[in-house]
């Protein structure tokens, strides 16, 4: 900080508006990719109700059956689950910068780590649900 | 001289979060909170998935599914506390609401992991 | 295309002004003008108590940053048919304090940059006649960050820089990075005591335009994380292995 002096009176400090994030697109893009987390904590909220529900017994799981088939609850859980992509997405496609891993000399290209991260998911999630839909 | 900071344990916490969350979180949302109860697939069913609960593995795999993503979740909400409301001067607070309800929730998951029957 | 193009351009007298307010120009569209070279216009034919820094107007020198149409850019390389019609909104580069016009105070960025130390470390000088001898390989290390013209774009770019100004900034923190990376350097212990805090590497929540931003591509964004994945295995190492191993 330079101090005022006789020929340098005063210099005028800006302040970052509380709604700087609504100001450009990226910082918008920025809020909600943060903003997805809350969402993951519901999806978090909702299996442990669920397994709370399942350790109470048959009775308890069709309430709990019931509660999320509620309209609210659906259209929550629809949000949260494109929010919950969006987090993954923007997961996956960031995780390589801070991965600086060197062949030969050169970088890894950023799809060199993306892509078996996406792979890994699409494997991971259809393991998961074969458990669950096989009969 | 400075001291590093121990920051590097919570962001630790949060990629692992954010790794869970991004390859687990999408497809049990999707079956549990759309797909089964709007009767687009059917489900397990209460024995079934009580069976497949009770195993111990699963009680794992379901504890990291409920502990990791909340401290991603708190790190990452910490954050945005700090920035979007720009509040940095409650910063012990936000800490301990974010930080602490991480831990409760983990708490809360090995508690009924362990009361399934 | 039109022959003129208007700017709308802050000025702040700050012997005079309260806060900074736009004055309008209007000035000749040519297709090969850059914005700098509208603002040399101003200056030269319609108002000469215009303020700003320029230099090289070839994007080497990073004197010439600014907010144009809310992005920053250096204006040396920004087309002002890009703007067509037109007006384009002329402001300095945020985040800093602002002198006069579109000039703005930027010793707190060259605070931030002298603590990163951005210089070559050495625990053990090679005497003068001896070279230090560096692969291809080892340049590619850390020659991206290396790009860094200090034009400040990123630190009008950071949101985190925005709010708290204690963060060490984005530029800073790749230039340390830059020296963390080059095999002849012996100081990455060093820097990392005095980056890996809250007002350091730590402040960062990615929010990545400050590799939007830069005009040369050094991406900030990418050796900041970097570095906190470095931070990060040396606080592992430091937990597993014996106090004081370093």
């Amino acid at each position: 900080m330079i101090n005022p002096t006789e020929y340098l009176p005063k210099s005028y400090h800006t302040r970052l508006s509380t709604y700087w994030w609504l100001t450009r697109w990226a910082y918008l893009k920025f809020i909600l990719r943060e903003g997805s987390a809350v969402f993951v904590a519901w999806a978090v909220i909702v299996t442990l109700l669920q397994i709370h529900a399942l350790a109470r017994g048959p009775a308890e799981y069709a309430e709990f059956q019931n509660w999320l088939r509620s309209p609210l609850v659906l259209v929550v859980n629809a949000v949260s689950l494109l929010f919950i992509i969006f987090h993954a997405v923007t997961w996956f496609n960031l995780a390589p910068k801070a991965m600086a891993i060197r062949l030969g000399g050169k970088r890894l290209p950023n799809l060199a780590i993306a892509g078996p991260n996406y792979i890994a998911w699409a494997v991971i999630s259809a393991a998961v649900a074969w458990i669950l839909l096989r009969g | 001289m400075h001291k590093r900071s121990n920051e590097p344990f919570l962001w630790l916490l949060f990629s692992a979060g954010g790794v869970v969350s991004a390859m687990l979180l999408p497809i049990h949302l999707l079956l549990f909170g759309l797909a089964f109860p709007l009767g687009w697939l059917d489900g397990p069913g209460y024995e079934k998935l009580l069976a497949i609960a009770r195993h111990p593995v699963t009680r794992i795999y379901l504890f990291v599914l409920c502990s990791l993503p909340l401290f991603h979740w708190a790190h990452r909400f910490r954050f945005t506390l700090y920035d979007g409301l720009q509040i940095k001067h409650l910063n012990e607070l936000i800490n301990i609401l974010c930080y602490g309800g991480a831990v409760v929730g983990t708490v809360l998951a090995a508690y009924l992991l362990w009361s399934i029957p | 295309m039109a022959n003129r193009i208007t700017l709308d351009v802050t000025r702040y007298d700050p012997a005079h002004d309260e806060k900074p307010k736009f004055e309008t120009y209007e000035v000749p569209l040519r297709k090969e003008w850059v914005v700098l070279d509208a603002l040399n216009y101003i200056k030269d034919h319609l108002d000469g108590s215009l303020s700003f820094r320029w230099s090289c107007r070839m994007g080497v020198c990073g004197s010439c940053g600014m907010t144009v149409n809310g992005v920053p850019k250096l204006t040396c390389a920004t087309f002002l048919s890009d703007y067509a019609p037109g007006p384009v909104r002329i402001e300095p580069m945020k985040n800093f304090p602002v002198l006069r016009d579109l000039v703005v105070d930027t010793s707190d960025f060259l605070l931030k940059l002298a603590k990163s130390k951005p210089w070559i470390i050495r625990q053990v000088e090679k005497p003068l006649d001896e070279e230090y001898f560096q692969t291809p390989e080892q340049l590619e290390a850390y020659k991206q960050f290396s790009m860094c013209i200090n034009c400040m774009l990123c630190y009008a770019a950071c949101p985190v820089y925005g709010l708290d100004p204690l963060f060490s900034g984005p530029a800073a923190i790749a230039l340390a990075q830059r020296y963390n990376l080059d095999s002849r350097d012996q100081g990455a212990s060093e820097r990392l005591d005095i980056l890996s805090q809250h007002d350091g590497i730590w402040g960062c929540t990615f929010v990545g335009e400050c590799t939007e931003v830069c005009p040369k591509k050094v991406d900030p964004a990418g050796a900041i994380q970097q570095y906190k994945l470095t931070a990060t295995m040396e606080w592992v190492k430091s937990l597993v292995l014996p106090r004081g191993a370093e």
